[in-house]
C-alpha cells in the first residue's frame, strides 16, 4: 500500500499532524504544531512557503537503505508497505539516521535509553486494511491511501488533466528504487527540502555490492594465504636442513 | 629528563581520567542528549572518528602477523609482539567506545543472535567479535610465557597459523567495511571523500597505520625502555611504508581525477582545507620517506613515522565530521564530554601498554634494559590506581 500527497490540494490544516499524534501517542499542542522539522516528538510535518504547502514524512522505500543497514534487523520492509521499526531489537548505533538519503529518522537524545522515532505509515491500520491515520484525517483529499499501482496511475491522470497545475513529476516513483510515499506539486520539491539528485537504484546496492565479494574474498584470501605459507615455510625449512648438513660437513672435514 | 617527562605523563593521566569518568556517568546516567554535541542533523561524531582510526592503528597487528608467521621474515619477530598488543588495545579501545556510543550500550552482544547479513555494520560486528578473539589467542602466550605454563602454549603453538590466517582475513574485512560504512551515503559525504572505492582506501591506509605505529611505537619503546632497537628493521619498514603511502596517494588522487571531482580543490572551503592538510601531511610523510637520510637517522624516521599517522587520524576525521558537515545543515563541534571519553581510552590505552611492556615478555629477552634509570611511570600509575580506588 502507498500515499499519494498532492501538494496543490493541501490547505495547510494541519489535521494530518494532529491525526499522527494521536495514532503514536504524541503530545500535540499549540507549541508543537509550529514546529516545522521532524523530531522524535513529530513524525510528520506540513510546510508552509506562501500559499504553497508540503509535507514532509518517511517515505517508506520499497527498497530502505534504514533496514538494509540496521545490523540487527529492528528495521523492516513490510509486504504490506510500512517500513516498521521492532525497538526491542534496536541497540542504538543510529546508522538508520546516518543511511536514509532523507534523513527521515530520529533519535530520542533527551532519554537515558532512547528509540528510534519515525512515520511507520500505521502498520496496525494498513494489516487491518483501514487508510493511515493522516489520510483518514485528510478533509481535502490532499493526502489518500491506495495500492502503489493505481495511486501512480491517480497522479499520472492529474499531471495529465491539469499539466498547467503541476510540476511534471511524481516524486518517489523511481527516486531511490521508488517509494511508498508519492508527492505531486506545483512547485520543485526541493524548495521544501526533499533531496532530488538522488540514484533511481536502491540504496543497498551501494554497500551490497561490496559485502557480495566478502565469501570469495575469504575463500579466495585463506587459499592464497595457506599457499604462500606453505611455499615460504617450505623454504625455511630447506635452509634449515642445508645448514644443518653443511654443519656436518664442516665436522666430517674438521675430523 | 626522563623523570620530568614521567611526571608530565602522570599529570596528563591525574586531568584526563577524572574527567572522563565524570563525562562517562554523565553519558550513562543522563543520555548522549546532554553528554554529547549530537543530534538528529549530526547522528554520528567525535567517537564514531574515533572508532575509525583506532582501528585503523591496531594494522600494524595483522600486517606483522602475516609477515612474520605467513611470510616468514624471522627478522620482523621483535617487533610482533609490541604490535599485536597494540591492535589488541586498539580493538579493545573501539569495544569500549562503542559501547559508550550505543544509544542502548547492553544490547551490544545483540547481533549475535539477531541477523542481517546485508548490514554493513553486522558485518563490522563479527569481525570485531572474531578479530578481537584472534588478537587475544596471539597475544595471551606471552601471559602464558610469564606464567611458564608449557602445555597450552605448545596448543597455541600448533594453531597458530591457521588463527593468524583467520586474523589477516578477518582485518581486510573489517578494515576495508569501515569504509564500506560510507558506501550508502552517497548524497551526504562530501565528494572529496566520497568514493565507491572507500573500502579499498580504508584497508590500504590502514596497512599504512600500521607500519607508521610500528616505527612510532619502537621509537618510545627504545626512549622509555631503553630496548636496544633493531634500527636497519625499521628502516626497511620505513621503505615498504613510502611504496605502500605511494600506491595509497596515487589511488586516491586517481580516483579524484576519474570523478571529476578535482575542481573543487578550487572552492574556498572548509573542506578543501582539510582535505589539503590530511593529503598534505601524507605527502610530506612520504617525500620524507624516499630519502636516503631519513634512513640512517631514527629522528627522521619517527618524524615521519608520526606525519603518516596525523595524516590518517585527519583522514578518518575528515570522513567521520568534515565531510558530513555540509549536508547535515548543522555545525558538530564535540562537547568537552566527548573528548574527555575519547582523550581517557587513549590514555589508559597507553597506560595499559606501559603496564603490559613492564610485566609481561612483550620485546624479546635481555631487550629491555632493567632501569638504569628509576622507573617512575608505573609507580605513579599504581599510585593512580590506588587513589581511584
Amino acid at each position: 500500500m502507498a500515499l499519494l500527497y498532492d501538494a496543490t490540494l493541501c490547505i495547510g490544516c494541519k489535521q494530518c499532524e494532529q491525526a499522527c499524534a494521536e495514532q503514536n501517542k504524541l503530545r500535540y499542542d499549540q507549541k508543537t504544531a509550529a514546529e516545522t522539522v521532524q523530531s522524535d516528538h513529530k513524525y510528520t510535518v506540513v510546510l508552509t512557503k506562501g500559499d504553497k504547502f508540503m509535507r514532509r514524512l518517511c517515505m517508506n522505500c520499497q527498497d530502505p537503505a534504514c533496514a538494509s543497514v540496521c545490523p540487527v534487523g529492528a528495521l523492516r520492509k513490510t509486504a504490506a508497505g510500512p517500513v516498521i521499526y521492532e525497538e526491542d531489537r534496536c541497540m542504538g548505533c543510529r546508522y538508520c539516521m546516518v543511511a536514509c538519503p532523507f534523513s527521515v529518522p530520529k533519535y530520542e537524545w533527551g532519554k537515558t535509553l532512547p528509540k528510534v522515532r519515525k512515520c511507520t505509515m500505521c502498520p496496525d491500520r494498513v494489516l487491518a486494511g483501514r487508510p493511515t491515520a493522516c489520510a483518514e484525517a485528510c478533509p481535502t483529499g490532499a493526502t489518500s491511501y491506495g495500492e502503489r499501482d493505481d495511486l501512480i496511475a491517480e497522479a499520472r491522470k492529474r499531471l495529465r488533466d491539469n499539466p498547467a497545475s503541476y510540476i511534471n513529476r511524481i516524486y518517489g516513483v523511481n527516486e531511490v528504487g521508488g517509494t511508498s510515499v508519492l508527492l505531486l506539486s506545483s512547485v520543485p520539491v526541493e524548495e521544501f527540502g526533499y533531496p532530488v539528485a538522488l540514484p533511481t537504484e536502491p540504496m543497498p546496492v551501494l554497500t551490497y555490492r561490496a559485502l557480495s565479494h566478502i565469501p570469495d574474498l575469504v575463500t579466495v584470501g585463506t587459499v592464497l594465504l595457506g599457499g604462500i605459507w606453505w611455499i615460504t615455510n617450505r623454504r625455511s625449512e630447506v635452509a634449515e636442513a642445508e645448514k644443518n648438513e653443511s654443519d656436518i660437513d664442516k665436522d666430517k672435514k674438521e675430523k | 629528563m626522563f623523570r620530568a617527562r614521567i611526571n608530565l605523563w602522570a599529570v596528563v593521566l591525574w586531568l584526563v581520567l577524572p574527567a572522563g569518568l565524570y563525562a562517562l556517568v554523565l553519558r550513562l546516567v543522563r543520555g548522549l542528549g546532554v553528554s554529547t554535541a549530537l543530534s538528529d542533523s549530526f547522528p554520528w561524531g567525535l567517537w564514531v572518528g574515533f572508532k575509525l582510526f583506532a582501528v585503523a592503528l591496531a594494522g600494524g597487528g595483522f600486517t606483522l602477523a602475516a609477515v612474520v608467521y605467513i611470510f616468514n621474515i624471522h627478522r620482523y619477530r621483535p617487533v610482533l609482539r609490541p604490535m599485536v598488543l597494540t591492535a589488541l588495545l586498539g580493538y579493545s579501545m573501539f569495544i569500549v567506545s562503542l559501547i559508550i556510543d550505543l544509544g542502548r550500550p547492553y544490547r551490544v552482544w545483540h547481533p549475535v543472535i539477531m541477523w542481517n547479513p546485508h548490514s554493513v555494520m553486522f558485518e563490522i560486528a563479527w569481525c570485531v567479535m572474531l578479530y578481537t578473539t584472534v588478537l587475544f589467542l596471539e597475544f595471551v602466550p606471552a601471559v602464558f610465557e610469564r606464567l611458564g605454563w608449557q602445555r597450552p602454549l605448545g596448543w597455541l603453538h600448533t594453531a597458530m597459523i591457521p588463527i593468524v590466517i583467520a586474523g589477516v582475513i578477518l582485518s581486510t574485512l573489517h578494515q576495508s567495511s569501515l569504509g564500506s560504512l560510507y558506501l550508502i551515503v552517497p548524497g551526504k559525504l562530501y565528494p572529496l571523500w566520497y568514493s565507491p572505492l572507500e573500502p579499498v582506501f580504508f584497508f590500504t591506509s590502514s596497512l599504512c597505520a600500521g607500519l607508521a605505529m610500528t616505527i612510532f611505537e619502537s621509537w618510545h619503546s627504545n626512549k622509555a625502555f631503553g630496548k636496544h632497537l633493531e634500527f636497519s628493521l625499521l628502516a626497511g619498514l620505513g621503505r615498504v611504508l613510502a611504496v605502500l603511502l605511494s600506491v595509497y596517494l596515487t589511488v586516491r588522487f586517481l580516483d579524484l581525477v576519474h570523478r571529476g571531482v578535482l575542481p573543487l580543490l578550487k572552492l574556498p572551503r572548509t573542506e578543501t582545507y582539510l582535505f589539503l592538510f590530511e593529503a598534505g601531511l601524507l605527502v610530506a610523510a612520504m617525500v620524507l620517506l624516499y630519502q636516503r637520510w631519513v634512513h640512517t637517522h631514527p629522528a627522521a624516521l619517527y618524524l615521519s613515522a608520526v606525519l603518516v599517522l596525523l595524516g590518517l587520524v585527519a583522514n578518518r576525521m575528515n570522513v567521520a565530521i568534515t565531510g558530513m558537515q555540509a549536508s547535515s545543515g548543522t555545525y558538530y563541534f564535540p562537547k568537552w564530554t566527548e573528548f574527555a571519553i575519547t582523550l581517557s581510552l587513549v590514555a589508559s590505552a597507553f597506560a595499559l601498554f606501559w603496564l603490559a611492556v613492564k610485566y609481561l615478555p612483550i620485546f624479546p629477552a635481555g631487550e629491555v634494559v632493567p632501569a638504569k634509570r628509576p622507573a617512575r611511570a608505573p609507580e605513579a600509575l599504581t599510585e593512580l590506581i590506588h587513589a581511584g580506588s
